[in-house]
Parts: structure tokens; sequence; C-alpha cells
């Protein structure tokens, strides 16, 4: 673990340069979307109140798991890449008594300081807009950040497999957006035919939208709960050994 | 004597695939040594380097550093060891100095002691004055002075350095080459790969020329020349064709005749004998006596020149 902590700080170093454009951003697109969503689209979905509720009160905490997910993959595919491939940082770092696993697991630790603040930053403005019905809210920050990594493990492990920056594309286009936009995140599962339901059920996004807004509005229960963290868990511990076994295979050749 | 050997080689081999780029070869690197190995591109150089760096597994052989197993120690070896890979892996958007520093803390040097070292590194390698600017703009020699002096953030035993000056212009390079000389007075080990006979020359008091893998030859850099080549070369050229050259004509005096795409050579122990004998027999367009280098050792080795 001491080891990781010596990759983290290098992240966190490089990151100081950019820190000021991903503060504003992950200020902004909150309200932009909560804005967007609450009072517009929000109105179309929630025809006769179909939800039981505010739109935004059903919409914000998709919006915060969609959020976790984006950063996490964003952060663990061309940043990933690049240190294999274009910067070579991780060449540098294997010249030291660092190994593979405290590469890995160092990236991680940053991609959870990222989601983590900007997390932070998101449930802060979900009580601006009046988007929170219950203090088991707070538990909907670490919940962020577990999603997120159960997204940013595997596709750093996906990242050091591929050999060139086209796969990132089809992850995108195939995978995240869909995912994106199919997983309970701006209306319920239930709208979406059999056996889509199911696509939607084995991905860790749905156990996190699921899980947070069962925290935001107050309603959690501790089985259902634990299953969703379980499963999170697991697509993150799966993700930390294939990522190890990919970098393994990049790195030492 | 091979059990003080810091770096112990037997039967080291390296494949990929079908490809067998270092194909069972024997070394022992000693304390405080400079040890070259010196080839053209495609030798096995890099893939031994990176075998003795323990980022690349060997396929078979015996390989211990500093006493220790790559394979089992690999982190404990590399934290004795300095690097300096053949690609720069600077950080370029960190400033030269933040480079030193992130650098030493991966070996879990304080942030005190890791900004006093980046100093004092910078100095060394005449970098002070620019410790606050960005990598990126840095000159290509000013990049490879500040890669040695991360190589030497930990202190290193044994400083590896892949191709240390290719691509150098002649004067960035002799400062490298005048930094590594004052290393290796400190006691530094220095393992380096070349495929210039005048770096390996200048820095090495024992090197092996590798060809395809293997090592063809093993020696200090005088040794080879006098084994293997002899004191003077005789370099002709001509306007038109090259004629056929028989040694014999020359009364003993020309040990070996050398013919390349573009020029004759003539190796003998007196240059200046041979040369109006040349004049007498042959219609020269230029006539050139210069001392035997290893280029020439390789060239009667392999029968290739080192950069083709």
């Amino acid at each position: 673990m001491a080891y990781a902590f010596r990759v983290y700080e290098s992240w966190l170093m490089g990151y100081r340069r950019t820190w000021r454009g991903s503060v504003v951003s992950s200020v902004l697109n909150p309200v932009l979307y909560l804005t967007a969503l609450g009072i517009g689209l929000g109105k179309l979905v929630n025809r006769g109140n179909a939800l039981g509720m505010p739109y935004i009160e059903f919409v914000a905490p998709g919006m915060l798991a969609v959020v976790a997910m984006q950063i996490g993959t964003f952060e663990s595919s061309y940043p990933v890449m690049a240190s294999i491939r274009w910067t070579r940082q991780y060449h540098a770092i294997l010249a030291t008594p660092l190994r593979i696993r405290d590469i890995v697991l160092g990236q991680q630790m940053y991609v959870a300081s990222r989601v983590g603040a900007a997390a932070g930053i998101y449930l802060v403005a979900l009580v601006a807009f009046d988007a929170i019905r219950s203090p088991w809210a707070v538990l909907a920050w670490p919940v962020a950040i577990l999603l997120c990594l159960s997204f940013a493990a595997p596709v750093s492990a996906f990242s050091a497999w591929l050999t060139n920056e086209e796969g990132f594309n089809a992850l995108f286009r195939f995978g995240i957006t869909p995912l994106f936009l199919f997983s309970g995140t701006f209306f319920p599962l239930a709208r979406l035919p059999q056996g889509i339901r199911e696509l939607a059920y084995a991905t860790p996004l749905w156990h996190g939208v699921d899980l947070m807004r069962h925290l935001t509005l107050g309603t959690p229960q501790l089985w259902p709960a634990l299953g969703h963290v379980a499963y999170m868990l697991l697509w993150l511990a799966v993700g930390l050994r294939l990522a190890e076994r990919t970098h393994t295979k990049r790195l030492i050749t | 004597m091979s059990d003080a050997a810091l770096i112990h080689a037997r039967g080291l081999l390296k494949r990929f695939g079908d490809l067998t780029a270092v194909d069972g070869i024997d070394f022992d690197v000693e304390k405080g040594e400079a040890f070259g190995f010196l080839g053209p591109n495609g030798a096995g150089k890099s893939s031994t380097m990176r075998m003795i760096a323990c980022v690349s597994p060997p396929t078979g052989g015996a390989l211990s550093i500093l006493g220790l197993d790559p394979l089992r120690d690999g982190p404990a070896i590399r934290g004795r060891l300095g690097v300096v890979p053949q690609l720069d892996t600077l950080d370029n958007e960190l400033t030269v100095r933040e480079n030193l520093i992130i650098y030493a803390r991966y070996f879990g040097i304080s942030r005190k002691d890791a900004r006093a070292r980046a100093d004092e590194l910078l100095e060394f390698v005449q970098l002070s004055d620019r410790a606050k600017d960005k990598v990126e703009p840095l000159s290509g020699g000013m990049k490879r002075r500040l890669t040695i002096a991360r190589s030497l953030v930990n202190d290193p035993e044994v400083l590896l350095l892949d191709e240390p000056t290719t691509g150098l212009d002649p004067q960035a390079r002799h400062v490298v080459w005048e930094r590594l000389f004052r290393l290796k007075q400190q006691g530094v080990t220095l393992v380096l790969t070349t495929h210039y006979m005048d770096e390996a020359e200048q820095l090495c008091d024992r090197l092996v020329i590798m060809d395809r893998g293997r090592i063809a030859e093993e020696g200090s850099p005088a040794e080879l020349i006098t084994r293997l080549s002899t004191r003077e070369v005789v370099e002709i050229r001509f306007h038109g064709d090259m004629p056929e050259i028989d040694a014999g004509v020359f009364n003993g005096q020309v040990a070996r005749v050398e013919s390349l795409a573009d020029r004759i050579l003539l190796y003998t122990d007196d240059g200046d004998a041979v040369v109006p004998v040349v004049h007498e027999k042959l219609q020269p367009q230029s006539v050139l006596v210069r001392r035997s280098s290893l280029e020439d050792v390789f060239l009667s080795l392999t029968g290739r020149t080192l950069i083709d």
C-alpha cells in the first residue's frame, strides 16, 4: 500500500496542472444537467406524476451514478494508455522498486480521489436543488466512489490490453453510452422490454443507480443494499486482478 | 572471481515467440568497472539490458544481479540500480526539478531529502539554471543529462545506460561522456550499450561485441584492437570502379584487405610504409591513414560495418 501511495502522489502532481478546469466542470455539470432535466425533460417523463415523485428527485441519483461511471471510465482510459505508450511514465516507474500492483492501485486511488471530489460537489448541488429527501444520502458518496471504481478497474485492464486508442471509441460507443441511457438513470427500468432489462441488471451501473436512489429518497433496505455493494465490489476485484495481468503483459516483456 | 561479480550471466537466453533475441550469452560485470555491450541494432543489447533491469524475465539460463535473482527480487534489485533508458521517459509536463523529486519519491526518499538531492544532481549535470523550466523545450542533450540525473537519485550501485548518446550532437555527446567518466571515478559501476565504437573506446574498461544475439568477442577496447585488428588502417577511395586488391602486392605489410561499398581498407601496422605503394600501384582519389578502432574489430569479426 505504501508503494501504491507513491504512484498516487505522482498522479496528483500531474493533476495540479489541470485541476482548475476539472473543478469548474464538476460544479457546472450538475447545475446544467439538473436544470435541464428537472425543469425541461422531467415534465414529459413524469406526465401525470407517473413516477410518484418530482422528476428531479428521481433523476438526481441517476445523474450522480452516471458521473461516477464517466469519471471512472475516462480516467482509466486515455491516461492509462498514455502512461504505457505515449508518456511512458509506467516504464519510468518500473525502473524503481515499485511493482505492477503499485502502478495499478496507485492509479485507482487517484481515480477514487477524483470521483470523491466530484461526487461531493454533486451531492451539495443536489441539496441546493432540493433533490434529496433523506440524510441517508450521505452514504451515496461512498457508493459513488465504489461505483466509479467498479468501472475504473476493468477499464484500466482494458486500456492496458489495447494496442491502440481505437478500442476506446468502441468502449464509449457500445459500452458507456448505452449504459448511460438504459440503466434506470433517466426513467425506470420497468419501462424497458425484457431482455434489455436483464442486460441492465448485469452491469454495475444499475446497481449503483438503484442503491443511490434508495439512499437519496430515504428508502434503503439492508439486503438489497448489501447485494448491490457486493456486486460492485466483485467488479472492482475482478477488474483489479485483470488489470494487474494486462499491465504485466504490456510492461514486463 | 564470478562470485564477486555484480552481474553474472550464464547461458542467458531471451526469446520473443520464434525470435531469439539473446542466444545463450555468458558475461560477468565486476564492481567498479565500465562494461559495454557493443553491436548493431538488433544484436540483443537492449534485450539484455532489460533483463538486467528486471523488466524482462529471461527465457532461460542463469542471471544474478547484486547476488539476487531478478525474477524473485526484482523490486529490491531495482532499488539499487539506476536506469537510463534508450527512449527518454521524462514527464514533459512537469518541471526539470519536479521530475527528479517525483522520481526520488518512487524510491521512498522523503520530500525534504528529495528536494536536496534534486538540487545536488541538477548541479552535477549542469542544469541548475533550468530547474524551474518545463522539460518539453529542453534540447536532446539536456534531456539526456536530466535522465542521467534522474537515474542517480537513489545513489545506485550500478548504472545501466542504453545507448546514452544516440541522437546527440558531438558536443552534447562529449558533455555526457565527461559526466559518466566522473561517475566512474566515484566508483559507480557502469553498464552501457552502444553502437558507437568511439563511445565504447571512451568509456569502457571491458566490453563484449554482440552480433545476432551472441557474444562474438570479449576484452578491453585496446586488447580487442590488438588481437583482432592492426595498429593502423589505410582507407582508399577511388573515382570510378574499385580495383581488386591482393594483399600480396604490399610485401607482407598488409595483413588484410576489406572492400566496402565506397572504400577499400588495408589493415597494416605501418600505414606510412603502405601509402607509397598504394600511390604507385593504384590510382586512388584519396588515401587516409588512421588508427584502428573498434569499428574495424567489428568489421573483421562479422564482415559488416556497425551501422548498416
